[in-house]
């Protein structure tokens, strides 16, 4: 059965564009190629217009200027998002995204430049560690993912205290197999104590398609559509 | 009213006019013209804008074909490439900035050719970077290489737009000027298409994006069109070379995108080089009007600059939209919801006249006829002679070199011709818009076609590749670049592509030089047989001369990007890996006088090593990558060059692919068959066991192993399709010869007909060589840490 029959064909998913974001519409399309809707969400906007999932895609939100997403989180949006995040909507941020949800303080840590202080593009060897939040449907701790990263400032850190909680309650989401950039414990990707926030870095996007050289990506967006589908139905979001 | 007059005798030296263009545009003028219009015939007639050295040789290029929409001389060369789809591609160089500040100039490189594109109404969907710099274990080769590249990241990267191919050069004749071009490719549908004109009277000018600034005023002719005397000048260069914003240009890109597709702009035009001059001048003089500027209501970066400043400056990310009074409005709303200024600066006139007002109605600062600009700027048949001493040159026999001997170690000289260029291209965003099927590191980049106005997928895909090669050049700059061209059209071949169209940078040096126009003359002479060879027209180009530093030019070095079309992307070439027992053969044109690949020949040749007939039958090694580099020899004779059997190769090559005859293909380029072999190992994680022809008697291993005779492809095959690939080239008149088979851990590469292995290494080795070349050359000296 193909995976895509399984997802909720009703799931509108809600993808935020700051201006210099540029992995938006490339988002939209690798979600609409699941079947679901998807609508642009522009940072000046105030409400969300009852999407049942958020997705904060890549780029360089104003252009990664003073630092990766520190102006981007005070846009109109997030202030919508946040919302949305804290009565347990799922809200995910890739790459940038992540960074741009680190400084709102939806998830812990920050994301520091690359060891090797350069840009790097490159599949990526991953491994899921949890799978209990917004992108575990479907999938099994140790599943090996290939999807590629695409990014400059993916060093994840955090202090030693929050280490300790992000293992005590499996908020770490996924690990390189090979940590390209520095980050602590080989951490790809986390999520909130909740579970309904998750930041990565690799590109699921950038990997819907053989075609493209990968097609596990499609597994995370599908568990996010999952998401949207059982979160709404249990809050109703669509009405708010 | 005429504008104000100042005394301008003495200072169009200074602004890189001679004196006999002086006098040409007083007569124009039928006076002399002041400061500010001396600054604008400055830049527009510079060599930069004006192609004034190279014009009359560019005539001789092919530029038509059924499917070419527009051609050279405007923004960019558009093609359709059907299904309504209409494919805009271009390039540029940015070779002089880069030399002076490498970050800003390559990431200005990228800006500039992404508002060519955008500029014709097509959205850029990705970039090329062929990019040529000196001796990368010097210091400041090393620094303006890792500059380079940095730019390109740092800038392609956010302004969205993905860099899919490249080339990454390092040779000497590059250490004070090094080659940035700079290729851009962009699709929309055949209906949008936007030509920079400005043809109804009365219609506004709008200047989009950044404030103007100080920076890059100049640029074009002091930078451009001259060259480097003393490294101590670059310092005073640098504020000739401008800043990128890759933020404020992303922005431009949609709001542009979104005016052009609403229809509110009948002409558009980039501020590149020459600024706010170029932009008004060109879109007046290609419509047939004249144009009024206002240069006070200019947005500008600085208080107190000057009106040639403001007319002569090249700040980035700015765009000229023509409007009609009507929309004017609806434009100045569209770029506010993009946080792109926009401001009215001027109007278009009747009466062909550029004039450039201090305020409305207020002082009149410049008045010249708009094309004066353009169409009476100088055309120059300047002279031009081959070298002295070119006849020697192509005698001279590389592998003849006494000091060579046979002792040379071809292991050695393979690995020290092997690079893993992923150092660079991983620094790139290359996925960005989900097209990219077969990335950079490639023979060719794959991207997938998609329709522009919904992204749906028309199974169809866009190949490109582009290429140069200064050592072919330097020994013949004619066959030199139809080698090129053919190295080009095999790249597509290899990722089961038809090559479509060309657009070229041509790199030289001082055009004042005799040789170097020789050299700029002949190379469009190879081009252009090239390109009727394979049908290709010429869409769009840029010359780059003046590369040179103290009296010395740099070897010439034409660099193509050819576009080609993929029909059917389920017949794609299939994944690296090599199974073991994957058999390795050669195609290549038939002619033993080139390619000795018949076997028989290849032994009677070898038998017959003693007759003096022996060095018309050698494949030389004039050019090759083994001569310069392992043997520091720079003399010698190019191979011959079979254009047909080239053209009738590449073609059998693309067709086997998508028939899934062979596993992959790559093309034999520089550093010869040998090196190829060891990319297709390393790529393929498998060793190998192979004996490639002698090419010629005498034979020394090196010939047959790192002579890089053209129209040779290597295929990877598996067994059970050997003899329909035989029967199928033997059919299309194409030679096609087994030379071992992959398999094992050794790369173990011997010639036919003689015992042993002239290289023999471990695969592991030879990989991590191939993977450590380029991180260990730009690894960071440790600091030691202060007290």
């Amino acid at each position: 059965m193909s995976a895509a029959t399984n997802v909720p064909m009703s799931v509108t998913v809600g993808v935020v564009q700051f201006p210099g974001t540029n992995c938006d519409l490339d988002t939209i399309d690798a979600l609409a190629d699941l079947g679901a809707r998807t609508a642009l969400l522009r940072s000046d906007e105030t409400s969300l217009g009852g999407v049942d999932a958020v997705v904060i895609p890549g780029g360089f939100a104003h252009g990664d200027y003073l630092r990766t997403g520190a102006i981007a989180r005070f846009s109109p949006i997030m202030n919508a998002v946040a919302s949305f995040a804290g009565a347990g909507g799922p809200v995910v941020g890739i790459c940038n995204g992540f960074q741009v949800l680190t400084e709102a303080g939806l998830l812990p840590g920050a994301l520091r430049p690359n060891a090797g202080l350069s840009f790097l593009c490159q599949p990526q060897q991953l491994i899921m560690a949890s799978v209990n939040h917004a992108l575990g449907h479907g999938l099994s701790p140790s599943d090996q993912l290939s999807i590629p990263i695409n990014h400059f400032e993916g060093n994840y850190v955090c202090d030693r205290a929050t280490l300790q909680r992000l293992h005590t309650n499996g908020q770490i989401v996924m690990r390189y197999v090979a940590n390209p950039n520095g980050s602590v414990d080989n951490i790809a990707g986390v999520c909130n104590e909740a579970g309904n926030v998750v930041g990565l870095m690799p590109h699921p996007e950038r990997a819907t398609s053989e075609l493209l050289g990968s097609a596990d990506g499609r597994k995370l967006l599908e568990a996010l559509l999952c998401a949207a589908a059982s979160t709404r139905q249990a809050v109703g979001f669509h009405a708010a | 009213m005429t504008a104000v007059a100042s005394d301008t005798t003495s200072i169009h030296a200074a602004l890189g006019l001679t004196d006999a263009e002086y006098e040409r545009i007083c007569e124009l003028l039928k006076r002399q013209p002041n400061h500010l219009e001396l600054a604008m015939y400055a830049v527009m007639w510079s060599e930069h804008c004006s192609y004034k050295s190279s014009r009359r040789h560019l005539a001789r290029l092919p530029t038509e074909a059924p499917w070419v929409l527009v051609g050279p001389g405007e923004n960019a060369g558009v093609v359709d490439v059907g299904d309504g789809i209409a494919v805009a591609v271009r390039i540029e160089s940015h070779n002089h900035p880069s030399a002076i500040e490498p970050y800003q100039g390559a990431a200005t490189g990228v800006g500039g050719i992404l508002r060519d594109i955008f500029t014709m109404g097509a959205r850029p969907i990705a970039l090329a970077d062929p990019l040529r710099v000196g001796p990368l274990d010097e210091p400041r080769s090393n620094w303006i290489a890792e500059g380079i590249v940095s730019g390109i990241s740092g800038y392609g990267n956010s302004v969205g737009v993905p860099t899919v191919a490249g080339e990454f050069v390092s040779c000497e004749t590059y250490r004070d000027n090094p080659l940035v071009n700079v290729a851009a490719l962009g699709i929309m549908p055949t209906e949008r298409l936007v030509l920079g004109r400005a043809t109804e009277v009365g219609s506004a000018a709008v200047l989009m994006g950044a404030s103007t600034g100080r920076d890059g005023i100049g640029g074009v002719s002091v930078l451009a069109s001259a060259g480097f005397d003393e490294a101590v000048d670059d310092a005073t260069k640098r504020p000739s070379v401008q800043v990128g914003d890759p933020f404020e240009e992303k922005r431009l890109i949609e709001a542009c995108l979104e005016l052009l597709e609403a229809g509110l702009v009948s002409g558009i035009q980039d501020l590149g080089g020459a600024g706010l001059t170029c932009a008004a001048s060109e879109t007046a003089s290609r419509g047939g009007t004249g144009m009024e500027v206002d240069v006070s209501v200019v947005p500008l970066r600085q208080h107190g600059m000057e009106p040639f400043e403001i007319m002569t400056s090249e700040s980035q990310e700015r765009m000229l939209a023509i409007v009609s009074p009507a929309n004017v409005d609806r434009v100045l709303e569209i770029c506010s919801r993009w946080e792109v200024s926009a401001t009215v600066v001027g109007r278009v006139t009747g009466d062909g006249m550029l004039r450039v007002r201090d305020g409305v109605g207020g002082e009149l600062l410049a008045e010249v006829p708009a094309r004066t600009l353009h169409d009476d700027a100088p055309s120059y048949d300047r002279p031009m002679r081959p070298p002295a001493d070119l006849a020697f040159r192509r005698s001279v026999d590389p592998a003849a070199d006494p000091a060579a001997g046979s002792s040379s170690d071809c292991a050695a000289d393979l690995l020290a011709m092997l690079a893993d260029p992923s150092w660079v291209y991983r620094q790139y965003d290359h996925q960005l818009f989900l097209n990219t099927v077969v990335g950079p590191g490639r023979d060719a980049t794959l991207l997938r076609l998609r329709d522009p106005r919904d992204g749906t997928p028309t199974g169809r895909g866009l190949a490109v590749s582009v290429d140069g090669n200064h050592r072919w050049c330097d020994a013949d700059p004619r066959g030199g670049t139809a080698m090129v061209v053919v190295e080009a059209a095999l790249n597509l071949a290899c990722v089961g592509a038809d090559p479509l169209a060309l657009v070229n940078c041509l790199n030289f040096g001082n055009p004042t030089h005799p040789e170097v126009m020789w050299q700029l003359s002949e190379a469009i002479d190879g081009m252009a047989e090239a390109c009727d060879a394979l049908g290709v027209p010429v869409v769009g180009g840029n010359v780059s001369l003046y590369n040179e530093t103290n009296g010395t030019n740099i070897s010439p070095t034409p660099v193509v990007c050819l576009l080609g079309v993929h029909p059917d992307l389920v017949r794609r070439p299939v994944a690296d890996e090599l199974p073991p027992g994957t058999a390795l053969m050669l195609l290549a044109p038939p002619g033993p006088a080139a390619h000795d690949v018949d076997a028989a020949l290849d032994v009677a040749a070898e038998q017959t090593a003693s007759v003096a007939d022996g060095p018309a039958r050698q494949v030389a090694l004039g050019g090759s990558r083994w001569a310069w580099e392992r043997r520091g020899c720079r003399d010698g004779a190019l191979p011959e060059l079979d254009l047909a059997g080239s053209v009738a190769t590449a073609r059998f090559v693309a067709a086997a692919v998508r028939d899934g005859l062979v596993h992959c293909a790559h093309d034999v380029s520089d550093g010869g068959i040998a090196v190829a072999i060891a990319e297709m190992c390393c790529h393929g994680g498998a060793g190998v066991h192979a004996r490639v022809p002698s090419l010629g008697s005498p034979a020394p291993a090196a010939r047959a192993l790192f002579a890089e005779p053209p129209g040779r492809v290597l295929v990877a095959v598996e067994p059970g399709n050997v003899e329909r690939l035989a029967s199928a080239a033997a059919a299309a008149a194409v030679a096609c010869r087994p030379l071992g088979s992959f398999g094992g851990s050794r790369v173990q590469i011997g010639r036919i007909a003689e015992p042993g292995f002239d290289i023999d290494l471990a695969l592991e080795d030879t990989r991590a060589r191939w993977s450590g070349a380029l991180p260990e050359v730009f690894s960071q000296p440790v600091e030691e840490a202060a007290a």
